[in-house]
């Protein structure tokens, strides 16, 4: 029983989406990340979970070089997307991004039109020939934000005139519109109420047929709700990770349990 | 965008291509270009700073190169003695002064044969070079007759001309034969300053005196000037620090959100940023015209630049009263104290060293700021002299140091610009201290809340 | 009794009254500090509080009213017939001032008796002849009825400074004797001096509201009494300024078209030089460089800020000037005839502006959200990318404001100008032309020997007008701008 996971996590190997080993991230002196190995599963849910302050939101970032824009921060290790390990040097961390997107704990949408905020990524990365195929893009990603029906006729306006549940799925819809394979979700649901987190969560259900989403989440009824796997981070140590339904029954460490039932945390 | 409302699956195409599997260790085309204007623009930015701090260098070295010259002198040092046959002599004759030099070309002629120097001069060359010494030789023995009869070392300034041929100023090349200097006199100074009669010193006349006429740059000094301007300094500083103050615990501590208040606060940051020449205008209306204060006197000049300046202390000292945490004042309000206690006793001295910090800065521009001394007679006024007092230091016409290097700047004779540098190498070391002791200040009592 | 006395003796007379008041409190409580209302001091500071202020208010006004009164009962000895072609009547009181300040010296050495200087039948070549023996100043023409007027001057002077020593002597007096009469234990010492405290800290903050007074005054005053003189319709669309300072100025051209022209000129070539190097140099600190290079480059920058502008003119006429010359002149090529010229100050003052656009733009390119810069980072969008059509789009209010307060600079700056941009009003194209500058042109107005009753000074006061409220209006749109830009990521 205590050794079900990580079997699980042996055969899971050959055809997941991104593996992380042995990452380490240290912000200056402080070693906030120790020892990742995670295997993320392609065209799934991967639910992120643990106290404020556990680093599943720096490991999260770690994953498509957000951190790269910290000055003091360094990672060591190797995290692999397909197999080809992004900390290379060959790779540039502007096509990694297109290719892992990435949605925030705040709804940040740019101080532009709703179409132009989802236009923003196709243009800077060149996905259209035409101004008709930057309109399919849009009008594809917002429906696939299912943004389509409440955004078509104000296109033109501002994207953060809209609610924050909107600009929500307005920043989802601005990441697909790049085609990216991940999307990373640092907590999308915070700063949302209930019913605007019924509607994303939903969304994210949805999105799991095309995407692999990783996902940070405060939540434990959300990770329940939207994910397949969870992992449970805890002091920068990834503690624990399985399918969700048994990290939430049975879970195998000490801390895992304590947090679940609401030792702590 | 009127076929923005296709359906998904027509929206798949452009999806299509960026699905092909792309390697993340080969750099596309595109991504290539966009790093390309990426490296571009941050060119730019290193070039935009570039610029700035090449514009640094330039300023910086122009004002050195041309002001260090200032800080020297060239002086004639001929040891000689007068008789007092010879002084009654020259007293009893039409050309008094004429006598003197006819003296000193002797002692001149008799230093040359003793240090075995073969140089053909005259009276004339001599006067190019040193000005007319027989005045002031004169006036030496007029007024130390008892050193008659001993030698006397005496330190004659040399004239503008040789002073810049000295410095580099002036070279064999660019002169041209003046009854100033001739290019056959530099022959002779050669020669002097080969033998040591001819020496460079260092200027302190320059320091310590004061404005010289238009004809004499020789004899121009920024002293007096340095004085006007500590006089109008202190004006500033004893009426823009309290009311400064006052204003700012007004406004940050007491005022209520009202008309009034709101008032104050427009007018503040609007005199923040009114040119400097209009505070001159209201200096000369108000000051001047209005209440009859006496023109170019540094207390007027204070008046002005304590309006001028006062908006700078006061936001900076509401500044440092905002970084004073709320809960001081609360803690002071608990024990009892009231409102003013609080502020006056607790507040108050922690915000000090911000305060003081502000106020040297705002008192380092006001002590550059040339603008409204124009507009009040400072400029004109060609001060001659140490004011001989306390209260005539503030009542007194006197000029102040960026009215004084404009005034050079604004004369014909070239010889002047080097003094403008000159004081202007004295004005911003004044300038420079002040920001050190701001600085020193800051971080010696800098509190972190 | 000079002024400074006065102040001593109204100072002395608080000290005085402080060291009563607290005792006659600390008495009326039987000694026991803990039966006063308030701190004993307080009793002491209100008395010392009500000898001073209404004392020392009455001394300002009276010093400054006193001149007022004085002048113009003098102005009215004096006849129309005294005033000289090309005088004026502001001139003759001068000259009345100086006889009586040179009555008042002679008096002080003991040169004249006080008796002779105030002998109304006294003939005015005597006197003038006493008082070149005395070594005083006195020009020659002293007449009968200027000697007359610097006598009255005199007795209207000594009595008024007579009456106002009694005047604010009693006046200290009578709020020594309040304020004893408060001090009992019962009185609520503290709240009336916070009371009074708190009413200087407000007269203290009112200071910025007169000097925007007087301001406005001494703009408007002079400037109505310009337009008196000169049709303002000319002033303001006249294509010409040539001051004439013969006579009383009858034949000037005062046309504001070409000053302004200058001003925006040269203004604009600033503006060219220091927007672009201070936004990307704002851009480049705040997105791109390390830590190390900032706390190097930044303050370096600012030095270019903190130096006067004194500095500048002198910069520009005597190095960028030359310089510039040696190029686009007569020897290069040819289209720069002295080194004065709007490119010379324009340049100059864009060095000068650079820190003040490239501070203002970190500032608020530093209010953008990280979450925006985020959020096009988590798209994949390089850096520029993200400060092209995110960050500055989102900043672009609040640079313009900067840009706005960076232009209202430049128009006010006045020495580079007067040093670097030449004399002549025109109207060209060239940007090597000599232009001159509304300030330039208030500095030369206001310093030259015109008399100050001509139209060719009083146009300085309409100059200083148009000037502060062209700055004034930019000041307000900008700081707006800036403010609404702020409260967008509050």
């Amino acid at each position: 029983m205590n050794d079900m996971p990580k079997i699980e996590q042996a055969t899971d190997m050959t055809d997941s989406k991104i593996s992380a080993n042995k990452v380490q991230v240290y912000y200056g002196d402080t070693h906030a990340i120790k020892d990742v190995d995670i295997e993320i599963q392609p065209r799934s849910v991967t639910a992120f979970i643990g106290p404020s302050g556990c680093g599943k939101s720096t490991f999260l970032r770690t994953i498509n070089r957000m951190n790269d824009t910290i000055d003091i921060c360094r990672v060591e290790g190797s995290i692999q997307i397909d197999g080809e390990d992004i900390y290379d040097p060959k790779v540039d961390p502007v096509q990694l991004r297109a290719k892992v997107g990435m949605v925030f704990q705040k709804p940040n949408p740019f101080p532009k039109s709703i179409y132009d905020n989802v236009a923003y990524g196709p243009r800077i990365h060149g996905l259209a020939r035409n101004r008709a195929e930057l309109d399919d893009i849009v009008a594809s990603s917002l429906q696939k934000a299912g943004l389509w029906e409440e955004a078509k006729d104000r296109l033109d306006e501002p994207g953060t005139g809209m609610s924050g549940g909107q600009q929500q799925r307005l920043c989802i819809a601005r990441a697909i519109a790049v085609s990216p394979e991940v999307i990373l979700m640092d907590e999308p649901c915070s700063a949302l109420d209930p019913i605007a987190t019924a509607k994303v969560e939903e969304l994210i259900d949805e999105l799991r047929e095309n995407y692999t989403i990783v996902i940070v989440t405060h939540s434990m009824q959300q990770a329940a709700r939207v994910s397949q796997r969870t992992a449970f981070f805890h002091l920068g140590i990834l503690v624990e990770e399985g399918p969700t339904q048994d990290i939430f029954t049975n879970p195998v460490d000490k801390r895992t349990q304590d947090y679940i039932t609401g030792r702590f945390g | 965008m009127t076929d923005a409302t296709l359906s998904p699956e027509g929206a798949k195409a452009p999806e299509k291509t960026s699905a092909q599997p792309r390697s993340l260790y080969a750099t596309d085309e595109l991504t290539k270009k966009r790093n390309a204007s990426e490296k571009r623009f941050q060119a730019y930015g290193i070039a935009a700073i570039g610029a700035g701090l090449f514009f640094l260098v330039v300023l910086a070295y122009s004002i050195i190169s041309e002001g260090i010259p200032a800080f020297t002198r060239t002086v004639l040092t001929v040891e000689f003695t007068v008789t007092q046959e010879q002084f009654d002599d020259a007293e009893s004759q039409l050309f008094k002064t004429r006598a003197y030099e006819a003296v000193f070309t002797e002692a001149m002629s008799a230093q040359f044969e003793q240090k075995d120097i073969q140089v053909p001069f005259d009276i004339a060359a001599i006067e190019r070079i040193v000005g007319k010494p027989g005045s002031t030789i004169r006036e030496f023995y007029r007024a130390n007759p008892d050193k008659l009869g001993q030698p006397v070392a005496f330190e004659l300034a040399a004239s503008s001309r040789v002073d810049g041929y000295m410095n580099g100023r002036l070279t064999r090349d660019n002169i041209t034969d003046s009854r100033f200097l001739m290019k056959s006199d530099l022959d002779l100074v050669d020669v002097l300053v080969e033998s040591g009669i001819i020496q460079t010193v260092f200027n302190w006349p320059f320091i310590t005196g004061a404005d010289s006429g238009v004809d004499n740059p020789g004899g121009a000094g920024i002293g007096a000037s340095v004085v006007g301007s500590f006089f109008m300094m202190l004006v500033v500083l004893f009426l823009s620090l309290p009311i400064g103050v006052a204003a700012s615990i007004y406004l940050e501590e007491f005022a209520p959100q009202n008309k009034f208040t709101d008032l104050i606060e427009v007018n503040i940051s609007n005199l923040a940023a009114v040119p400097s020449i209009v505070f001159g205008i209201l200096g000369l209306a108000v000051f001047i015209q209005f209440m009859h204060l006496p023109q170019s006197a540094p207390i007027v000049g204070g008046l002005v630049l304590t309006l001028m300046t006062l908006p700078t202390i006061i936001i900076s000292t509401r500044a440092s009263l905002k970084a004073v945490p709320p809960s001081i004042r609360d803690a002071a309000l608990g024990v009892g104290a009231s409102k003013m206690q609080a502020v006056f006793h607790h507040v108050l001295p922690l915000a000090m060293p911000g305060i003081l910090t502000g106020t040297i800065i705002g008192l380092a521009q006001a002590l550059g700021e040339t603008a409204p001394l124009l507009l009040i007679g400072m400029v004109g006024f060609v001060a001659r002299g140490y004011p001989d007092g306390f209260v005539s230091g503030f009542m007194d016409p006197n000029s102040a140091m960026p009215a004084q290097i404009y005034t050079w700047a604004a004369r014909s004779d070239f010889a002047f610009y080097e003094k403008a540098w000159g004081g202007i190498i004295v004005l911003l070391i004044f300038l420079l201290s002040m920001n050190i002791l701001a600085i020193i200040l800051r971080r010696r009592f800098e509190r972190r809340w | 009794m000079p002024v400074i006395w006065l102040i001593l003796t109204v100072l002395a007379i608080a000290v005085v009254g402080y060291v009563l008041g607290r005792g006659r409190a600390l008495a009326s409580a039987g000694g026991e500090q803990i039966k006063l209302h308030s701190l004993p001091s307080y009793y002491g500071s209100n008395v010392a509080m009500k000898v001073v202020v209404p004392a020392f208010l009455i001394l300002v006004l009276w010093l400054l009213a006193q001149p007022l009164i004085v002048n113009n009962s003098i102005s009215g000895m004096i006849p129309d017939s005294e005033i000289a072609e090309g005088s004026s009547r502001g001139l003759v009181l001068a000259e009345v001032r100086r006889a009586a300040r040179g009555l008042d010296n002679a008096v002080a050495a003991g040169l004249i008796t006080e008796d002779f200087a105030r002998n109304a039948r006294a003939d005015f070549n005597d006197v003038t002849a006493r008082l070149k023996e005395a070594g005083q100043v006195v020009t020659s023409q002293i007449t009968q009825p200027i000697l007359r007027a610097a006598q009255e001057y005199r007795i209207l002077n000594s009595s008024g400074n007579f009456m106002m020593t009694i005047v604010v002597i009693l006046a200290a007096l009578a709020g020594a004797a309040w304020g004893l009469y408060e001090s009992r234990a019962e009185f609520r010492a503290r709240n009336t001096v916070e009371q009074g405290v708190k009413a200087l800290l407000i007269a203290a903050a009112s200071i910025a509201i007169l000097t925007t007074i007087g301001i406005v005054f001494s703009l408007v005053f002079n400037t109505i009494e310009f337009f008196r003189l000169y049709p303002a319709f000319d002033f303001f669309f006249g294509l010409t300024w040539s001051p004439s300072f013969s006579g009383r100025g009858g034949s000037s051209e005062l046309g504001i078209i070409p000053l302004l022209w200058g001003t925006f000129y040269i203004s604009f070539v600033a503006l060219a030089v220091a927007v672009p190097i201070g936004l990307f140099a704002a851009v480049y600190l705040s997105e791109y460089a390390g830590p190390k290079v900032r706390a190097v480059a930044k303050p370096l920058l600012e030095i270019l800020a903190g130096i006067p502008t004194i500095v500048y003119g002198l910069f520009a006429l005597l190095t960028v000037g030359p310089l510039l010359v040696s190029v686009f002149g007569a020897d290069g090529v040819g289209i720069m005839q002295s080194g004065t010229a709007v490119m010379t100050a324009g340049l100059v003052m864009g060095i000068m502006l650079i820190p003040f656009v490239s501070s203002l733009s970190d500032d608020i390119i530093n209010a953008v959200p990280q979450a925006m810069r985020d959020g096009s980072y988590g798209l994949g969008a390089t850096k520029s990318e993200t400060v092209k059509q995110v960050i500055l789009p989102a900043a672009l209010p609040g640079i313009v404001g900067a840009i706005l307060l960076a232009a209202s600079r430049a128009i006010g700056e006045t020495m580079i100008v007067v040093l670097g941009a030449g004399a002549a009003a025109r109207l060209s194209l060239n940007p090597f032309d000599a232009m001159t500058t509304v300030t330039a042109k208030i500095v030369s107005q206001l310093t030259g020997d015109a008399d100050f009753a001509s139209p060719v000074a009083l146009v300085a006061f309409a100059l200083g007008m148009t000037l502060f409220v062209v700055t004034l209006g930019l000041n307000i749109v900008a700081l707006y701008i800036v403010r609404k830009y702020r409260e967008q990521y509050d």
